[in-house]
């Protein structure tokens, strides 16, 4: 190559090195697009595949999985969801705890932590999309959801807790992928590992998936309804940033502040729904009519009463996640003797979550009225799509909820954006705990291999707020399905091992052998 | 029978005020000294999950260091004084604990030392003399 030719092809080299940021600026947005297109092809079929209804219907299998499994576990427990919920309030309050047990992990705080995972956006912008497309019926399937999703819970959580780790060093942790393995193993069944490891790759993408991104994304999404539009990255570096610094650089304050708002913030918004309940008592009466209607009439929603049904039995499985075996993880490493304990705290948890959360946010609602009827007929009206009730802004999901009560209280909105923001927050940094424990499954334990996959669900905080990326919601919310798949399967199988720590806790319960200490 | 002082020990210089009025009381009447260590810890507290996976670590750690760093050094101590003492280690509420620890242990009387905070920084951040005064079982003697 002589002289003359290497700098020509230097300066053509330099030339289309100069021209590739305008080229990538100007193929920007379809580079996006393109991203999204390929990621929608390739993960299409399996988003379809979980979310896919029964031939002929528009009933998704998933939440019929969900819904049977949760009935199943109340018929083989004896409804032990309604029989045990004395019991479980004294185990919270600390009455069966041995106070030289001072210092450990009590049941309320396995509790607490779970809770924080769970209660977030699905009881604030889920029960409005709830409502808005199933009308106030969907509030009662809803509730009825939550209901039996605490036998399941209670199923996953002693599990969770008698094949959980104890490590030499003093840790303990657990969940569905140990007692998957574990408790297939003593069972002597085969393909306990292989559900173990199909839930740990599903509980990974979740993790980042609805538990990072679709979070990052919500949270953003408020912010700039408040502040303005800015661009989303912005959020999300500065999410990343707090993440980074609870999980990987271990700064407890950050985590321990949000641990201490965040149970303040439920209270509030509990508080302020039952003010604006109490505000409009003489509607209370008129709007359980209405949910007791509209379950089984629709009251002229779209899909009638199965669309109700559907959409009440589909947001409650969303939000408390029973039946998931995420929270299984969280409730292990409980102090106790007795794994089952931990089954009966743990139902408590739907109950809190949806029958009492959920209920409140579908009651502002409708006692606010932002479902607009027709005044001759009482029916409601759809919206212009045909997809849902009318309501009176036009508002779903947030916006419906921050319209209901900022049409009692004005500046209430102010305040749900920063519960929604903290909320999100909470659950990113459970649900990297629920990926890390599924991460470290897979690929074993070490400080090298736990930092991977930190940094990735940092960078996916970022990603989650700067991008719109649909296809890839839906697919993390499919992957948080799909670990309900695997573990219920698992449940199935497991459950007699439950059945027999309950008859024998429940005998030595009765005759006097298990004592209260206060 | 010999009486037993319940001493609240947390290793500050109030404490050791404390400890020194109880074993010169001791010392005179015959006595023992119960040396109590106790961690302030709420069962209804929020933490992380990876701070309940850790917990049963870090119990183990923090007692250790109780009793290596706080207690061992003044058990000795006392020991070589001529009067005998046995230490508690405790998780709780601090003043609530010190007063179980004189039921178990049928102590005449519990000794602690106060940090001296105003009415105010009392009233705000609790004071463990303070609220041992209301609900200690026995006589209670605070050393300023």
């Amino acid at each position: 190559m002589n002289k003359n030719t290497f700098s020509a092809a230097l300066a053509a080299a330099g030339l289309a090195l100069a021209a590739v940021p305008a080229l990538a600026q100007e193929q920007a947005g379809s580079l996006d697009d393109r991203v999204n297109q390929v990621f929608a092809d390739s993960t299409g079929w399996f988003v379809s595949l979980i979310f896919s209804n029964f031939p002929g219907t528009s009933f998704p299998w998933i939440v019929a999985w969900l819904v049977v499994g949760a009935t199943v576990f109340t018929l083989y427990f004896g409804f032990i969801q309604f029989r045990a919920v004395g019991h479980s309030i004294a185990l919270v309050k600390g009455d069966y705890s041995d106070p030289d047990d001072a210092g450990e992990v009590s049941h309320f705080q396995a509790l607490a932590t779970a809770l924080s995972g769970t209660v977030g956006l699905g009881n604030i912008a889920g029960v409005a999309v709830a409502v808005s497309i199933g009308g106030p019926g969907a509030t009662f399937w809803m509730i009825l959801a939550g209901l039996m999703g605490m036998a399941s819970k209670f199923t996953e959580c002693t599990l969770g807790v008698k094949y959980r780790n104890e490590y030499p060093d003093g840790r303990v942790s657990g969940g569905p992928m140990y007692y998957l393995s574990k408790g297939f193993a003593e069972r002597g069944l085969p393909g306990g590992k292989i559900l173990a490891v199909l839930f740990s790759i599903f509980c990974i993408l979740g993790a980042l998936g609805g538990g990072n991104m679709f979070q990052a994304n919500q949270a953003h999404q408020q912010i700039t309804g408040v502040v303005g539009e800015y661009p989303g990255w912005i959020t999300g570096l500065i999410f990343a940033g707090l993440v980074f610094a609870v999980i990987v650089g271990g700064i407890r304050s950050i985590a321990r502040v949000t641990e201490k708002v965040v149970p303040f913030m439920g209270l509030l918004y509990v508080g302020t729904a039952l003010i604006i309940i109490a505000m409009n008592y003489h509607l209370i009466g008129w709007a359980f009519g209405q949910i007791f209607a509209g379950a089984f009439t629709g009251l002229g929603v779209a899909g009638g009463m199965v669309g109700a049904l559907i959409q009440g039995f589909k947001r409650a499985a969303f939000s408390n996640e029973a039946g998931v075996g995420s929270a299984a993880i969280a409730h292990s490493a409980v102090k106790t003797k007795e794994p089952i304990t931990e089954g009966f705290v743990s139902l408590l948890e739907p109950f809190i979550d949806t029958v009492v959360v959920c209920t409140m946010t579908a009651l502002v609602i409708i006692i606010t009225q932002q479902l607009v009827t027709d005044p001759e007929t009482g029916l409601y009206l759809l919206n212009e799509a045909g997809n849902g009730v009318k309501t009176v802004g036009d508002t779903s999901g947030v916006g419906l909820t921050s319209a209901a009560f900022g049409s009692a209280i004005g500046w209430f909105p102010f305040v749900l954006a920063i519960a929604v923001v903290l909320f999100a927050f909470s659950t990113m940094i459970t649900w990297s705990y629920y990926g890390l424990k599924a991460w470290t499954y897979l690929f074993g334990e070490g400080d090298a291999k736990e930092l991977v996959f930190k940094v990735i669900f940092c960078v996916f905080v970022v990603i989650g707020a700067a991008a719109q990326l649909g296809p890839v919601i839906d697919f993390s919310d499919a992957a948080i399905f799909a670990m309900a798949v695997v573990n219920i399967i698992g449940l199935y199988f497991l459950m007699p091992i439950v059945r027999r720590e309950l008859d024998s806790y429940m005998s030595r319960l009765r005759s006097g052998e298990i004592m209260k200490f206060k | 029978m010999s009486d037993k002082f319940v001493v609240g020990y947390d290793g500050s210089v109030a404490a050791r005020r404390a400890l020194e009025f109880a074993v010169a009381r001791a010392k005179a009447q015959g006595g023992t000294i119960v040396l109590a260590h106790v961690l302030e810890w709420s069962p209804y507290s929020f933490l992380t999950p990876t701070e309940l996976e850790e917990r049963h670590k870090r119990r183990r750690e923090e007692m250790a260091r109780a009793e290596t760093a706080v207690l061992a050094p003044v058990v000795a101590e006392v020991t070589d004084s001529g009067v005998p003492v046995e230490s508690v280690i405790r998780y709780g509420n601090i003043a609530d604990i010190l007063g179980k620890i004189a039921t178990e242990k049928g102590a005449v009387q519990i000794v602690v030392g106060r940090e001296g905070y105003s009415a105010l920084e009392a009233r705000i951040f609790g004071s463990v003399a303070g609220t041992l005064v209301q609900t200690a079982p026995v006589p209670c003697t605070i050393v300023p």
